[in-house]
């Protein structure tokens, strides 16, 4: 089974990634980007009857840093 | 009295805070990551600037689990003394061990020059030969150093005299311009400039001395 793991800047934490990202649109031509966030997608190779709960446990001890990051976990 | 500077895969100025500490009299052991104990009798822990683990996932994060860091923990949770530079300060945040975590340079540019500290806190072990409100003049070398707090903390650690040193100009977005804070009992200090990269004259400057001084000092009394 796999698993993906959407990590992203909480809300309120500046992203300048995204920030720059959406400056780039801009100058591109692309008006009305109002704001672009930019996070990362873990995907992960499991053993059959893993559980979102054990996936939930690594988001909390490495995936993500919950002091800046919020995260969702998908079952694939 | 003893420290221990750990070393990671990855980390780049492990050599220069053994010298400081030695140049502050000091005996240094070098500890690798995946020593699961430190030194017996311990008096302080550098954990070190540099690109642990090629800065994979996030800076600092996967140092921090680490087999050695398990010790660490154990060490700061007993009281005893660490400085993290740079690297070392994104692992302490990392571990838990200090509060906030840094986030990319707010201009998205690796910053590499010396900046000006105002030194906020002498009461730690860290600072005490410095003046309160003393500027000083120290490099810093990261791409991730935008420290971040949440309001809630960042009145928690105004509060309890935790910010240690502030930029004079804040140079990458950090919070309230913090570049380097402690811990709780003050015995803790994580932050972003190299004090090691300013102990020389060789360095161009030596506003770091102080800093290693202070320790040696407050460690003698201890």
């Amino acid at each position: 089974m796999k698993a993906r793991v959407y990590v992203m800047l909480k809300n309120g934490v500046l992203d300048p990634q995204g920030e720059a990202v959406r400056h780039a649109l801009g100058s591109l031509g692309f008006d009305g980007v109002e704001g672009v966030r930019q996070g990362k997608i873990i995907e992960l190779d499991l053993a059959e009857g893993s559980t979102e709960d054990t996936v939930t446990e690594m988001c909390e001890k490495l995936l993500a840093n919950t002091v800046i990051e919020s995260y969702r976990v998908e079952l694939l | 009295m003893k420290a221990a500077v750990i070393v990671f895969p990855g980390s780049n100025c492990d050599r220069d805070l053994a010298v400081a500490f030695e140049q502050a009299g000091m005996d240094v052991t070098m500890v690798w990551h995946k020593d699961t104990a430190l030194p017996e009798g311990l008096d302080i822990v550098g954990v070190p600037g540099g690109f642990s683990f090629g800065d994979y996932l996030r800076c600092g994060a996967i140092a921090a689990n680490s087999p050695i860091c398990k010790s660490l923990i154990a060490h700061t949770e007993r009281g005893g003394y660490a400085l993290g530079v740079c690297n070392g300060f994104q692992i302490l945040t990392e571990t838990g061990i200090l509060p906030g975590a840094l986030r990319r340079n707010a201009n998205l540019k690796y910053i590499c020059r010396t900046v000006g500290l105002k030194v906020e806190a002498t009461n730690t072990a860290f600072t005490s030969q410095y003046d309160a409100g003393q500027v000083i003049n120290v490099p810093i070398a990261h791409h991730d150093g935008n420290y971040f707090v949440s309001d809630e903390k960042l009145a928690q650690l105004r509060d309890e005299g935790r910010i240690a040193f502030t930029y004079t100009d804040n140079p990458n977005g950090s919070v309230a311009d913090i570049a380097g804070v402690v811990s709780k009992n003050q015995r803790v200090l994580g932050m972003m400039p190299h004090p090691e990269r300013a102990a020389d004259e060789g360095h161009g400057g030596t506003d770091g001395v102080a800093m290693f001084r202070s320790l040696v000092d407050q460690l003698a009394t201890a």
